[in-house]
């Protein structure tokens, strides 16, 4: 269970680093966020709904059945649109309205 | 250079002990009734820490219409065979939909019908998106000046003479600093003890766990070590969840009315009963037998469902969208694996925590306990640990008034702690073992003798005996470990806290000499139900040593009040 940090993408914000229930991303000499205690994420997705930059992927691990697949959002107003991408190319995007209820 | 901390010395009225729905509501509660100050600890962040830091997706505890405050005492009671604190639970239950509402004026979205009424998810629960739950509450605490809120610091230990509390110490896990904070009332809001026992999953996803990883029961260490009195750490909770995402199954079976089944496809729930151990110990019971694996029956549900579920999880358990789509089925295609996960202690859900009068004042003076962190109450949810937010927040309030706290220094206690946390900063010896490593011992021994996960949840005196005396060695070795930087110094404090508290829950799982809850204590010496143990069974440590104090029921109707202040 765990995150990548897409270098190239990240600003150096501090936004992730602040908001991780765990405090395991760090700011590394570059000026770039990264996970220091992989191993230790919850899987809660703060990280990635802090990111403006879409700078941070979710994926599983292969113990729990991840396949390669990642996972990230977006934010407007009015959705959380919530993206995977398959090791395949596909993509696959499900929006929540932020003012809807679940049905369940 | 060797390691210096720094020391801050900070002063407030109220300092509230972890900023997750609890400590948050009680806060809130402190700036809109009184002209208090408060201080908010926080180990992480406010606006994402605790449980709710990826969402909810329902409330589950909600008195619903035709339904009475005394009917969710009821259930509660029911589900924990008898072993809760009625006068807790009611004064609980009468305040779930006042703070409904007043979550609902602060931003979260509850699905209404035509008429303006809440939609019923079951009978005690309603509909919501509640996915910036965490991030509503703390910017409501943003509005008050009254309130300072300092995140990324990690309290440690109370600051208690003769049974009085004067605030509390801690560290920065960013900065090189301790903080030292004075306050005439303290409300632990700690939250509950992950980590303990082995996990589901051991390897990369060994975090992918049921509750916070990141919640070690700090609170009820602190409590445990300064004579607090604890309640029901027997009661371990176990939840059944969706296998390897360890998502909740809740949403599957009274969204769309999954039933359990074995691998045949027979319902099995109603043959071991229906609380929350009976559903965990029925799967287990299928397994042994040669029925497994379990699952929750989702073939065969609409396209909309799938579209309606995948989005639910999102708004709380994103890995278990995001396996369905891994695994390239929709629950329509292919029934949702259950299994029971390692076993937790949280007041939240069973009744263990801090022993309290009524009101949630703990036995230590001054010191009050809310949310999973307090014993007694289960089924809280997250609209409980708010109304235990409330109840502690005004307790407090009604407390200060006419109230004078005498100066006492704390200077011998705050320079041993800071020498003591200096020295595992500055400790550069070579050590064979690294904090993980021993982390991984403890969760193997209290896995091996205390009923974990490879015992079916099952034990004897004679393993609890063993688990005790290989946790007491563990201890032992923590004087070995080195931090090479705060957060570091972070988990070793983490560890030590587990190793105190399952001490405290070997102690109660060898005290209860009965089953009063299959799995969650599940006592292979006395493997029946005995109402000669309808009691509650308390600790306190005296003198560095646990002893047993057992209580009788408290009953609704009752005012529950300390003696022998």
């Amino acid at each position: 269970m765990s995150i990548e940090i897409n270098k190239e993408k990240c600003v150096g914000c501090n936004k992730c680093t602040k908001v991780c229930p765990g405090s395991l991303i760090k700011i590394g000499e570059d000026k770039k966020a990264y996970i220091k205690y992989q191993k230790d994420c919850w899987g809660c997705t703060s990280c990635l709904k802090e990111c403006k930059y879409e700078a941070i992927n979710f994926y599983l691990g292969a113990d729990i059945g991840g396949c390669g697949s990642i996972l990230n959002v977006d934010f407007n107003e009015e959705c959380i649109n919530w993206k995977v991408k398959k090791p395949n190319g596909e993509k696959i995007c499900i929006s929540i309205n932020r003012k809807e209820s679940n049905s369940y | 250079m060797p390691i210096e901390l720094e020391i801050k010395y900070l002063k407030t009225d109220i300092l509230v002990v972890g900023g997750g729905t609890a400590g948050c509501y009680a806060a809130l509660t402190i700036c809109e009734n009184s002209n208090y100050e408060v201080i908010v600890t926080e180990k992480a962040n406010i606006k994402r820490s605790g449980c709710l830091a990826a969402g909810v997706n329902a409330i589950n505890a909600y008195i619903v219409d035709g339904k009475k405050p005394e009917d969710y005492v009821d259930y509660a009671k029911k589900d924990a065979h008898g072993i809760v604190r009625e006068d807790l639970l009611l004064n609980m239950s009468q305040g779930l939909n006042r703070v409904t509402e007043k979550l609902e004026k602060l931003g979260l979205v509850i699905l209404k019908d035509e008429n303006g009424k809440y939609v019923n998810r079951g009978d005690r629960n309603i509909k919501i998106n509640g996915e910036n739950i965490k991030p509503i509450l703390a910017d409501a605490l943003s509005n008050f000046d009254k309130v300072t809120v300092l995140n990324k610091i990690n309290i440690t230990d109370y600051l208690v003479e003769n049974n009085q509390i004067y605030g509390a110490l801690g560290f920065s896990i960013d900065e090189k600093t301790m903080y030292v904070i004075k306050a005439k009332k303290v409300i632990c809001a700690t939250g509950g003890a992950s980590g303990l026992y082995k996990p589901n999953n051991s390897g990369f996803s060994r975090h992918k766990m049921w509750y916070p990883p990141f919640n070690t029961g700090a609170g009820y260490y602190m409590g445990i070590v300064s004579g607090a009195e604890m309640t029901t750490f027997e009661m371990r909770f176990i939840a059944l969840r969706c296998k390897d995402t360890i998502a909740p199954t809740g949403t599957i079976a009274q969204g769309v009315k999954a039933r359990q089944i074995n691998s045949k496809g027979e319902v099995y729930e109603e043959k071991y009963g229906i609380t929350t151990s009976e559903r965990v110990y029925g799967t287990i019971k299928e397994n042994l037998e040669g029925r497994g694996p379990c699952y929750l029956k989702t073939e065969g549900i609409s396209k909309e469902k799938d579209e309606e579920l995948l989005k639910a999880y999102l708004n709380m358990a994103p890995s278990q969208t995001l396996k369905w789509i891994e695994d390239g089925f929709n629950p329509s295609e292919q029934n949702v694996e259950i299994e029971g996960t390692e076993p937790y202690i949280v007041g939240g859900h069973t009744a263990s925590g801090y022993w309290v009068d009524t009101f949630r004042r703990t036995t230590i003076k001054g010191l009050f306990a809310a949310g999973d962190v307090s014993g007694g109450c289960p089924q809280k949810y997250v609209t409980g640990a708010l109304v235990e937010g409330e109840i502690s927040a005004e307790t407090a309030i009604k407390d200060l008034q006419n109230f004078e706290l005498k100066e006492v220094k704390f200077d011998e206690f705050i320079k041993s702690k800071k020498i003591d946390f200096e020295k595992i900063l500055n400790n550069n010896a070579k050590n064979k073992y690294s904090i993980e490593d021993l982390e991984e011992a403890m969760q193997k021994i209290m896995d091996n003798y205390a009923g974990g996960i490879s015992t079916n949840y099952q034990y004897n005196s004679s393993q609890l005996k063993i688990a005790n005396e290989k946790i007491e060695n563990l201890e032992k070795m923590l004087c070995f470990l080195s931090a090479k930087d705060m957060h570091e110094l972070l988990f070793i404090q983490e560890l030590k806290e587990r190793l105190v508290i399952c001490k405290v829950v070997i102690l109660h799982l060898n005290e209860r000499k009965e089953t009063r809850w299959h799995s969650f204590a599940e006592n292979l010496d006395y493997p029946e139900k005995n109402d000669d143990w309808l009691k509650y069974i308390n600790s306190k440590m005296e003198n560095g040593k646990l002893k047993v104090v057992s209580r009788p029921l408290v009953f609704r109707g009752d005012i529950y009040e300390h003696r022998n202040k």
